[in-house]
């Protein structure tokens, strides 16, 4: 065995961002209610919710993007963010290629080689940005990302527009850069039921945090070696989890919940 | 080539420069209808350097300034959408300026010059102001341009990559916003925003990259200046309208390789 995974190399350091009792309204529409997390050093925290369920501004609130309602959020000093946003609207009358596009993150060349060639993206250097398919754009996102040189990696909805062979794929690349940068990555998915198995931990996000665990037992249950078969290696993996408190139509909390 | 005219075509050739690089950007963002609005809030400017007895050019640049500012400002913090808010200050400060202007009833002032612009007639001091200005903008869009580039492409994400986001969205207005107020002396208020948007969109034909775009239109602004003023010249033509003319027929002769491909 010559290396541990990044998690269990993991010794006990402080949180990069620490979200505490973050409360978001906009417009008189409470978007976040009493949301608390905290992202440790090199861990895969996937954040999952249905549409709506404000996973969008959560992020945005942790970047300092959205200025909260109430509560606060503790950045840890220095922290360098990358940030693939979920899409990027380029005007087509701004001529730009994807060397150039990246070199506004970091100037320096062979980094930016480097970098597309770990996204898979290294044909790409001298398209035009506004003629690369919405998968490719995906990972040249990535790169831009990536070349901050981050300790936290923040994709909203990466996997968005690709489709399944791909988003295995992508979430291997992600893992890939986990272990090989020895970033945090958070990580945003609209699916309920497809997660990474390779991620750590867990939020549920339905305006409040529903719940949160680790998906480790999930990939070693049975039904789940039943449908995706043994051998198959699992970048994929089914998170089923069991909410404390139920919800009506409207996503509020309904009986079962503890008391608020 | 009597002195006026050096002048008149070093000082048209100083603004298409910076009309280049700043036209890309209000194409890119979709800012033309700012350029207008700032246009508008000229008049204002001149009606009040008239009250105040100010010069007129400084007059129209601070008056352009603070809508610019407004502008910004207003867009961050009210939920009104970007273009109600460029229509409500446009025409309030037509308004305001051409109420302004009646009650100072100053019937000397010409008010066609600054309508459509009057280039042949400037003096030294205006020169003076162009010169102060173009070299400060150029130095200042060559300095942050990496930057602008960044905001202009996606704010939210240079904001989390450390670019002072705001900054540099009020820098950029306020830079257009000094060149429209030194360029309306060139083509007057109604013809501004075509000397920041054509040279720009014919540039866009042919250009592969942010800087090849911004460099070429400051290259076929300047061609119009100088064919606009030779046509003014031999033909006794309006000055502003004339360079505006070149500036569209050098555009459509940019769409032509694309018709001829098609």
């Amino acid at each position: 065995m010559s290396q541990l995974p990044a998690r269990e190399r993991q010794t006990v350091t402080d949180a990069l961002i620490t979200a505490k009792h973050l409360v978001v309204i906009i417009e008189g529409r409470k978007i976040l209610d009493n949301v608390s997390l905290s992202l440790k050093p090199e861990r895969i925290t996937s954040l999952i919710g249905p549409n709506g369920a404000g996973k969008t501004t959560l992020i945005k609130t942790l970047l300092g993007l959205q200025k909260p309602s109430s509560g606060k959020v503790e950045r840890r000093q220095g922290l360098r963010i990358g940030y693939m946003p979920q899409k990027l609207n380029i005007d087509p009358n701004l001529p730009i290629t994807v060397e150039k596009f990246l070199s506004l993150a970091n100037r320096d060349k062979n980094l930016i080689n480097q970098t597309l060639a770990e996204a898979g993206a290294s044909s790409l250097h001298k398209a035009n940005l506004s003629s690369v398919s919405g998968g490719e754009l995906q990972r040249v996102l990535l790169a831009r990302a990536l070349l901050r040189k981050p300790q936290l990696l923040v994709l909203d909805e990466p996997a968005q527009g690709v489709d399944i062979a791909g988003q295995e794929e992508l979430y291997q690349t992600i893992a890939n850069i986990r272990d090989s940068h020895g970033c945090s990555v958070l990580l945003v998915s609209h699916d309920l039921h497809l997660v990474m198995a390779k991620t750590d931990s867990v939020i549920c996000l339905n305006r409040h945090v529903c719940c949160h665990g680790n998906p480790e037992h999930v990939s070693t249950d049975p039904a789940y070696l039943n449908l995706f078969g043994e051998n198959r290696p699992a970048a994929l993996a089914l998170y089923t989890h069991r909410h404390d408190h139920n919800h009506d139509m409207h996503g509020n909390v309904i009986d079962g919940g503890e008391g608020r | 080539m009597p002195d006026f005219i050096i002048a008149a075509l070093l000082a048209g050739i100083g603004l298409a420069l910076v009309a280049g690089p700043l036209g890309s950007f209000v194409v890119w963002q979709r800012l033309s209808y700012f350029g207008d609005t700032l246009a508008h809030s000229a008049l204002l400017g001149i009606a009040l350097g008239l009250a105040t007895d100010i010069n007129l050019s400084l007059a129209v640049i601070i008056c352009a300034c603070m809508i610019a500012i407004l502008l910004v400002l207003l867009s961050k913090r009210t939920k009104l959408a970007q273009d109600s808010i460029l229509g409500i200050l446009s025409h309030t400060s037509l308004a305001f300026g051409l109420v302004v202007i009646s009650l100072t009833a100053n019937n000397q002032l010409d008010l066609s010059a600054y309508l459509f612009g009057d280039l042949l007639s400037i003096d030294q001091s205006q020169l003076l102001l162009i010169a102060a200005v173009v070299t400060l903008s150029l130095l200042i869009i060559i300095r942050f341009w990496h930057a602008l580039l960044a905001v202009a492409i996606h704010p939210e994400l240079a904001e989390v990559e450390g670019f002072p986001v705001l900054r540099l969205q009020l820098l950029l207005s306020l830079l257009i916003a000094v060149l429209v107020a030194a360029a309306i002396k060139i083509v007057g208020v109604l013809l501004i925003t075509a000397l920041l948007i054509i040279p720009a969109s014919a540039a866009r034909q042919r250009a592969t990259s942010p800087e090849a775009m911004a460099i070429l239109a400051s290259v076929y602004g300047s061609i119009s200046v100088c064919a606009g003023m030779a046509t003014s010249w031999f033909v006794d033509t309006p000055t502003g309208p004339s360079i505006v003319v070149c500036c569209a027929i050098i555009f459509i002769i940019s769409l032509l390789p694309a018709f001829r491909r098609a």
